[in-house]
């Protein structure tokens, strides 16, 4: 809370990195696992997807930290809702204005953004406590962290259930599509196997800063 | 710590048997199927068995590496997860969705559970169900027992290139100039125009199938001596077939005409392996002895209430993997009561 003294972050390249990375929204801390497992099918969806919920991620984040001294404790989540689902709305009429396809693709998962705990958790956790600059920074790299992600799961889900990537198809007219990889299993079978790889990169790390004894994944 | 006494955590009784022979044991029992499936469909089956072997071996030998665990390729039990898997596969499956398969199963469904011992669901099964899931097609195209020239030829779709869709065995078996030859299993035959096979044919495994689950005797056999050298449960493939049995005698009574005979239903498709060499599976079956007998009859009545319901011919997959499920929950159902104790509520 803003009463709070000394909880203010300096702006520093770690600020937008973060998210990226070291507090990655979906291969950290795994939130908002609803669109990333339905709407990665394709490396289109997953773009738009990604873009979006950057663009709410982003422009509520500053109007929260911008109210943050304004909003009273008591109804600020439900203040922060109000904030999401404005930006959600202009979204949502903006991506049907730009390609009805794209809109169609997307379904109901739009109007979910509203409902994805990465920008809540942004808008509780960081903005309603951090001055506007570092908010700003830091929500471009959570946003660009969780487009990373989607990409990742389409791309990969695209080529393997399709043969394509953005549409392109990559291999001859014969090639076997993966049908699994298109359905809701594949959502989680990639999540899962990008999961591994970060955990095990990570585990990695900090087995060669700590050495090879005493280690535990969690030790953040 | 006074070296005379050791503290020892349950079982104490101990036979002398080790993992390892276990596994050879089975893998023994394996052969003579294999054998058969090689005979009855030639170079492809045998190409087929030995890539998914290779493949588990090979993906077994680098999760243990990864994993720092040590070598575990030599306690046998990836040579058997590898034959079941290639049993289980059409015979002219191309090899490169045999090594998807194959992967898969020992990756997902064995090494990231923490290996043998962990695994939830049968890994052979786990690879079956994600090559079913994703390439529905190429897992249900058979192609004839007993071809001419079978050892000197492959099947076309055995040789495709990786991730290509597998080479067309139309005019391949068209070719051949085989009378009846209708690109059917009994069993598709069976659903979809109600005709049933001449039962000796699908018993002793004169028909077409995958690879291994043709012949209903041959794993008959190997299964009984496999239980009478007392390597596997013999509770738990009796309650499967008789649970097959038992569901599809009220049918067969009411519609012979439509539903299939419970004789019909034992010998056919992958009921006969699956009951004997998979859902015995030592880790993912229930460890009471009520509990293997629920747990077979309830795979045994799944896998006909699938065949005769779902949209799928073969149902003893997903029959099995749903019984694995639910194994560890049969398992705590039926504690046996605790001796020296009065009702089930006073064990602790």
């Amino acid at each position: 809370m803003a009463e709070l003294p000394n909880t203010e972050e300096r702006l520093t390249p770690d600020t937008f990195l973060r998210g990226l990375w070291e507090e990655n929204p979906v291969f950290v801390m795994l939130l908002g696992m609803c669109p990333v497992l339905a709407v990665t099918s394709t490396t289109v969806n997953a773009l738009a997807m990604g873009l979006a919920t950057t663009f709410v991620l982003v422009c509520s984040s500053l109007l929260v930290s911008l109210l943050r001294n304004w909003i009273p404790k008591q109804v600020r989540i439900a203040s922060y809702i109000v904030i999401i689902a404005t930006f959600v709305t202009i979204v949502d009429y903006a991506i049907q204005a730009i390609s009805l396809e794209l809109y169609a693709a997307l379904g109901a998962f739009i109007q979910l953004i509203v409902a994805n705990c990465v920008i809540l958790g942004r808008a509780e956790a960081y903005a309603s406590k951090q001055k506007l600059m570092t908010t700003l920074v830091n929500s471009l790299g959570m946003g660009a962290g969780f487009t990373l992600a989607l990409l990742s799961l389409g791309t990969v889900r695209e080529i393997l259930g399709n043969g394509t990537i953005l549409g392109i198809s990559l291999f001859p007219a014969d090639f076997q599509p993966w049908i699994v990889m298109i359905l809701p299993p594949g959502g989680f079978f990639v999540l899962g196997a990008w999961l591994l790889l970060f955990n095990w990169l990570r585990l990695r790390k900090e087995r060669k800063a700590t050495g090879p004894i005493g280690v535990t994944a969690d030790a953040r | 710590m006074d070296k005379g006494i050791e503290i020892r955590t349950s079982p104490h009784l101990k036979r002398v048997v080790s993992v390892e022979k276990i596994m050879r044991t089975v893998v023994l029992a394996l052969l003579p199927i294999c054998a058969f499936a090689v005979y009855q469909f030639g170079l492809s089956a045998l190409l087929l068995l030995a890539t998914t072997t290779g493949v588990a071996i090979w993906t077994e030998w680098f999760f243990s590496r990864l994993s720092g665990k040590g070598n575990t390729v030599s306690d046998w039990s990836v040579v058997i997860t590898g034959l079941l898997l290639g049993l289980t596969l059409p015979p002219g499956f191309p090899l490169w969705m045999a090594a998807v398969a194959a992967f898969v199963g020992v990756a997902l469904g064995k090494a990231l559970f923490g290996g043998l011992g962990y695994n939830v669901m049968n890994p052979a099964l786990v690879g079956r169900a994600f090559v079913q899931a994703a390439f529905p097609v190429a897992i249900t195209t058979w192609t004839p027992a007993f071809a001419p020239g079978r050892f000197a030829e492959l099947i076309p779709s055995t040789l495709t290139l990786p991730f290509m869709q597998p080479i067309p065995v139309d005019t391949w078996v068209a070719g051949l100039q085989l009378d009846g030859w209708s690109g059917a299993t009994p069993l598709a035959i069976q659903k979809f125009q109600h005709i049933e096979p001449p039962l000796t044919d699908a018993f002793t495994g004169m028909i077409a199938g995958s690879a291994g689950e043709t012949s209903a005797l041959l794993i008959l056999i190997c299964g009984l001596w496999l239980a009478w050298q007392r390597m596997l449960d013999w509770r738990i493939p009796v309650s499967v077939l008789a649970g097959a049995a038992l569901t599809a005698l009220p049918f067969w009574l009411a519609d012979a005409s439509h539903y299939p005979s419970p004789w019909f239903v034992l010998s056919s498709g992958g009921l006969m392996l699956a009951a004997w060499f998979m859902a015995s599976d030592m880790v993912a079956s229930p460890v009471t002895a009520r509990g293997v007998v629920i747990y077979g009859l309830f795979i045994g009545s799944l896998t006909v209430i699938i065949r005769l319901f779902g949209g799928l011919v073969e149902g003893v997959m997903y029959a099995i993997l749903i019984g694995n499920a639910v194994g560890p929950l049969i398992s705590s159902w039926t504690q046996p009561r605790v001796y020296g104790t009065s009702s089930r509520k006073s064990q602790g």
